[in-house]
Order: structure tokens, then C-alpha cells, then sequence
């Protein structure tokens, strides 16, 4: 049947119609830490029509470590992120949380519950809902269909909803709805719905595009912040955010890593000098 | 602090709602049959047989305009075979007003006139226990939830979303119909059910019979809107609103959306199955038509006339659209559909959020000024 449709219509139905998988099987599993080492990507290929845009990807990130990725236009870091959390499912490697959960069997909400967090290129939060209300769907809790039917928020998750709007600094724009906010209050709250999730491990794409200096700072302080208690991994183009980080960095490049280490010592790479400024 | 299930359900209308709420129950149950009953039909204050009906009628209506907006307006997804949930349940309480018949049809037989004229021994498999009210008061719940089950559960979890879907709930319920045709179904083929004589014994003709259905109609749709007001403010109806607005943020924060929209979905088609229950006793016939796609588009219409996203809305939307439909077929019936369109045209382009929406504007920039 997949081959059917694969030769005759032109399209291959699991990566169009990717099923929302039933149960919870994944959350039920424990991270598993013991080789201190949060992500295993190994030798992933997707590829769209003929195009690879992750070309046997391997990559690791430590638990508690930051992570930069870098690269041009099309060189997978979104793909990346598509496979890690359900999205997109590889054509081959394999794609490990921790030491026992493997990621490419597992839906996006399964992926969520078992502990990654992420958040998007373009901000993505619930507009008509109050900045409150955003949070507070975020929140790490029971989330199936009869819980939510007789859900009620105890005092103790109305402290978490308030602590994390302090954290985000959007205390005085609680009951707002979210549309109204700034483009920068709104990356800000995704981060903050991200935290809300109590996440092992927060991959985000692009976090201060739009943020003016001043609120890229903060972000920057934020997120060196949670390192050692989280893991995370972060998509920029601006260097000067990625310094402010100070971790390790990755270039991407065609679908695959073309260098990993300091930014000073990348910054200095011959190749990755060649892929940005073209041959 | 938790408060007992009750008490969550008073909080959930305002008190002006209930206040609302109270006197649309004081009219529908009390007002209505009294001047229906005790005034005389010469007085200008009498409330005639055919105004019960076509209040009983729109009623029906309006709660299926309730159940619609609960899925497109607050889950964002637009069916547009809604009509066939509402057939459903008129057909499976259809078959019970059938037996009720008993031998007083045309050709004096224990047998439904349609199969006696099919030239049918006995009744189907699926006419068993059909002269039981309350196996047919299940079925009119069941028959429904089991259909949009088995349908939503394929339909969301292959991610069909927008104007795709629309699409094959149109063909679903145009599928239904053309089964509906055919005499060999069992359910009395183009002609459908009809010719009604009783109902638990008693004359479904009679004046109080009819005022009994009202009732009972008008206390339907009292119930469905506050069951539809408790389910969209509670957590459920944030997360449903908030897959309308971001889907794939709903499923990375960890929610399946598939088992929010098809608890919605069915939910919606229950409301409509027992909204065609209560009103194929009230217009004493049901016939496949009730299945054509235009009456599924019809239902939209309502709902986009009214203000969908409101509850309040969609009532009004049905009231609206189907008094003016009442008169229009009656004075112009060659210009109903021609108007139908307009109407759509206009609310589409010029009123977004329907009459309702149209309001809210009217008394915001009321207060703006003053």
C-alpha cells in the first residue's frame, strides 16, 4: 500500500499523514542518565523528494550541557528538531533520549511527556488565551481528554503559574491575551510555557529573533541559568547571543556536522569560513 | 478547594444567564401552554398549534446549531455533515413511532406499510426491540456516538484537518443518504417514516402531546447550553480552543489532540442525534433529505449568522434564519435559496462574528463614547 502510493501518486503516506499514536507508552519509561548523556542522534537521514536534509547526522549532548547549533540556510537545524520531537520520522538512524528511549517510535505529546521541551522559529502560543491561561495548559500535569474535563488549579500550581511569570517577566500581563503582547513577550512566554512543561531537556529554535539587545541579554542569562539543571540546545544566528552562552557549538552544513567545538575555535575553521561566505 | 460537580455547573452561568435562562423556561413551559390551551383561538394573545410546532421545530434546531458551534466554533472544525448525526437519531426514534402504529396502517399488519409493501415476513434484526422506548431512546444516543466514532477516529487520526475534512463529512453524510434511498435498507426507502399515530400510547396529534414535546425540547436545549458553557470554560475548552489557534503547540506541550476533538466530535453528534429524536415526533415525518448536503451547510449557516464561538450565537442564528425561512417559502418560495446564499455572502464578508459579534461592536464603541 505505501508503495502504492509512494510510486503512483508520487507521495510517501507516512511522512504526509504521520498517525497521532495512542497511549502514553513512552512517558512510562524513566530517563535513564547513567552514561551521562541526554541525546543520541546517530547517523539520521531524512530526506523530501530526493533532497536530504539530514544527511547521517550524529550527534550527542551531554545532560546538563548548552548547546549552540549553527549553520546556513537549509543545513537541518530545523529538521533536526523535527525528528527529535516526533515530527518527522528518519529514514534511518536512530534518535535516543537518554540510554533507553528511542525517539523515533514515540508521538510529539508522548515526546513531551517524556521530557523535551520545544519551542518554535515562529512563536507559537495560544493567542486568544490569557497569558495565565498559556501557562497554565503548559504546565506538566495528567493531560488526558477526562482529567482536563474535571481539572482545577490547586494553590500550589497557581504559585508555579506565578513564579514562572515572574521568571519571564510578564507578572503585570497576566490576564492580557497573549496576542496582545510584544514579539518579544511573546518568545518570552513560549519559553515560559517550555519551563511550565518541567522539561530534561529545552531545544530551541531561533529564541531571540525580534528580542531587542537588551531582552536578548536577559534570555542569554536565562538559559545559563537552567543549564546543569536542564539541557539545551539552541539554534542562532547571533553570534553575539551565542558567545553570551558560552557553550559548545556545532555547525551544521548539508544535512550533517561540519564542525564542533568553542565558537572561537569554529569561528577559525577554514571549512565553516567557506560555507558562510561561499566558495 | 474543590467544589462538588453541582456547584461547578451553577458557577458556570452567570447570574444574569440563569436569570435568562429561567424566564425562556417559564415561557416555553408555562406561558406557551397556557396560551395555547386556556385562551380561546379567537383571542389575539392565542398561541396556535402551528407556532407550537414551529417553535418545537426551530428549537430542535437550535440545538443542533449549539452542538455545531461546539466543534467548528470552539474546535475549529467545520463539518458540514452534521445532518446526518441529526437523521440518525430522528430515524432511530422513527422506527419506535413506526411500531407504535401498530395495526392502524393501511394494510392492517403487525409490519411497518413500507415492508408490507416490499412484500417483507418479518421485521429486520435492527427493528429488534424497536417498540421499547428506552432501547430506542439508546439507540438515538448510541447509534450517533458510534458513527462519529468510528468516522473521527479515522478522520483525526490520519490529521485530516480544514476545508478536506469539510469535504468528506459532506460526502459521508451524502453517502448515508443515498443508503437511506434505497427501499432494501429497511427505512422506508424516499418515503422515509411517516403517518405517525402515538406515542407511549398516547395521540401524537393531540394538543397535549404536542405541548409535552415542546417541553421537553425547550428543556433539551436549556440543558445543552449549560452542558456546552460548563465544557468550553473548564480545562477541556481551553485546550480545544487552544488546538483551533496552534495544533502542533497543543501536541509539544503534550496533549493528544486526537482524543480532545473526537471527545468534542462525539459529544456534538449525541446532541444532534437526540435534537432529531424530539423533533421527528413534532414534524411527523422523516425522510433521507434530512441527510442532503445542503441541509448540513444549512446548519453552518445558523451558526455563522448567529456567531459562532458564542453558545448564545448559534440560538439565535436558528431562530433567525429559520422563522425567515418559514415565511420566505411561504411568500417567495422561489427565492429562499437565493436569499440563503446572500445571507451567507453578507454575514461572511461584512458581520465575522455573526449578530452577536456585531453587538459586542455596537456596545463597545457605545461605550467608547460616552
Amino acid at each position: 500500500m505505501r508503495e502504492f502510493f509512494r510510486k503512483v501518486i508520487g507521495i510517501d503516506p507516512e511522512k504526509c499523514l504521520p498517525e497521532y499514536r495512542v497511549g502514553y507508552r513512552g512517558s512510562q519509561k524513566t530517563l535513564d542518565l547513567s552514561h551521562n548523556v541526554i541525546l543520541y542522534l546517530e547517523d539520521i537521514s531524512v530526506s523530501f523528494d530526493g533532497f536530504k536534509a539530514l544527511n547521517k547526522l550524529t550527534l550527542a549532548i551531554d545532560a546538563g550541557e548548552l548547546r549552540c547549533i549553527i549553520g546556513p540556510n537549509g543545513a537541518g537545524k530545523t529538521t533536526m528538531m523535527d525528528v527529535i520531537t516526533g515530527k518527522t520520522r528518519p529514514d534511518s538512524g536512530t534518535a535516543f533520549f537518554g540510554q533507553s528511549i528511542d525517539l523515533t517510535r514515540l508521538s510529539e505529546p508522548e515526546i513531551a511527556h517524556a521530557g523535551i521541551g520545544r519551542k518554535f522559529q515562529k512563536p507559537t502560543i495560544f493567542q486568544q488565551h490569557s497569558v495565565f491561561e498559556n501557562l497554565e495548559l503548559a504546565m506538566k500535569t495528567d493531560k488526558r481528554v477526562r482529567r482536563s474535563l474535571i481539572a482545577r488549579l490547586r494553590d500550589e500550581e497557581r504559585d508555579r503559574v506565578a513564579d514562572t511569570l515572574r521568571q519571564i517577566r510578564l507578572d503585570g500581563e497576566a490576564e492580557r491575551p497573549a496576542g496582545l503582547l510584544s514579539h518579544g513577550q511573546k518568545q518570552w512566554l513560549e519559553i515560559g510555557m517550555l519551563l511550565m512543561q518541567e522539561p530534561r531537556l529545552l531545544l530551541l529554535d531561533e529564541p531571540v529573533a525580534g528580542m531587542t539587545d537588551d531582552e536578548t541579554m536577559r534570555t542569554a542569562e536565562l538559559f545559563v541559568s537552567l543549564a546543569g539543571q536542564h539541557s539545551l540546545v539552541v539554534v542562532e544566528h547571533d553570534m553575539a547571543f551565542i558567545k553570551e552562552l558560552g557553550g559548545l557549538v556545532t555547525v551544521l552544513h548539508e544535512g550533517s556536522v561540519l564542525a564542533e567545538g568553542e565558537l572561537d575555535s569554529v569561528q577559525n575553521d577554514e571549512r565553516v569560513i567557506e560555507v558562510y561566505l561561499g566558495r | 478547594m474543590r467544589k462538588p460537580l453541582t456547584l461547578r455547573l451553577l458557577s458556570a452561568l452567570d447570574r444574569k444567564s440563569w436569570l435568562a435562562l429561567g424566564v425562556f423556561l417559564a415561557v416555553a413551559l408555562i406561558l406557551m401552554p397556557v396560551l395555547h390551551l386556556a385562551v380561546p383561538p379567537e383571542s389575539a394573545f392565542h398561541v396556535s398549534a402551528y407556532a407550537i410546532t414551529l417553535f418545537g421545530k426551530i428549537m430542535c434546531y437550535a440545538i443542533v446549531a449549539v452542538a455545531m458551534d461546539l466543534i467548528w466554533g470552539y474546535g475549529g472544525i467545520l463539518s458540514l455533515g452534521h445532518g446526518l448525526f441529526f437523521a440518525l437519531g430522528g430515524y432511530a426514534f422513527g422506527m419506535y413511532l413506526m411500531r407504535q402504529i401498530g395495526r392502524d396502517g393501511s394494510y392492517q399488519s403487525d409490519l411497518p406499510d413500507f415492508m408490507v409493501f416490499l412484500d417483507w415476513k418479518q421485521l429486520p434484526w435492527y427493528w429488534s426491540g424497536s417498540d421499547n422506548l428506552w432501547w430506542v431512546a439508546f439507540l438515538v444516543i448510541v447509534v450517533p456516538a458510534i458513527v462519529a466514532f468510528i468516522f473521527g477516529y479515522f478522520a483525526f487520526r490520519s490529521r485530516i484537518k480544514g476545508v478536506y475534512f469539510s469535504i468528506i463529512t459532506q460526502a459521508l453524510t451524502y453517502a448515508a443518504m443515498l443508503l437511506f434511498f434505497r427501499n432494501e435498507t429497511g427505512f422506508g426507502g424516499n418515503n422515509g417514516f411517516t403517518d405517525f399515530k402515538r406515542i407511549l400510547g398516547y395521540s401524537i396529534t393531540s394538543p397535549e402531546t404536542r405541548l409535552v414535546l415542546f417541553g421537553l425540547t425547550a428543556l433539551m436545549l436549556s440543558v445543552t447550553l449549560v452542558f456546552a458553557r460548563w465544557l468550553v470554560t473548564s480545562k477541556f475548552g481551553r485546550v480545544l480552543t487552544a488546538i483551533r489557534d496552534a495544533e502542533s503547540r497543543v501536541m509539544f506541550i503534550g496533549y493528544n489532540p486526537l482524543w480532545y476533538k473526537l471527545f468534542i466530535w462525539v459529544i456534538s453528534a449525541i446532541l444532534c442525534g437526540i435534537a432529531g429524536a424530539l423533533y421527528v415526533p413534532q414534524v411527523g415525518i422523516i425522510n433521507p433529505s434530512e441527510m442532503s448536503p445542503a441541509n448540513s451547510i444549512e446548519i453552518a449557516i445558523w451558526v455563522a449568522v448567529g456567531g459562532r464561538g458564542t453558545l448564545i450565537g448559534p440560538v439565535i442564528g436558528a431562530f433567525i434564519v429559520n422563522l425567515a425561512k418559514s415565511w420566505f417559502t411561504v411568500s417567495f418560495p422561489e427565492y429562499w435559496l437565493f436569499f440563503l446564499g446572500l445571507l451567507f455572502i453578507l454575514v461572511t464578508l461584512l458581520l465575522p462574528h455573526g449578530l452577536v459579534g456585531l453587538w459586542k461592536t455596537l456596545r463597545q464603541s457605545r461605550g467608547v463614547r460616552t
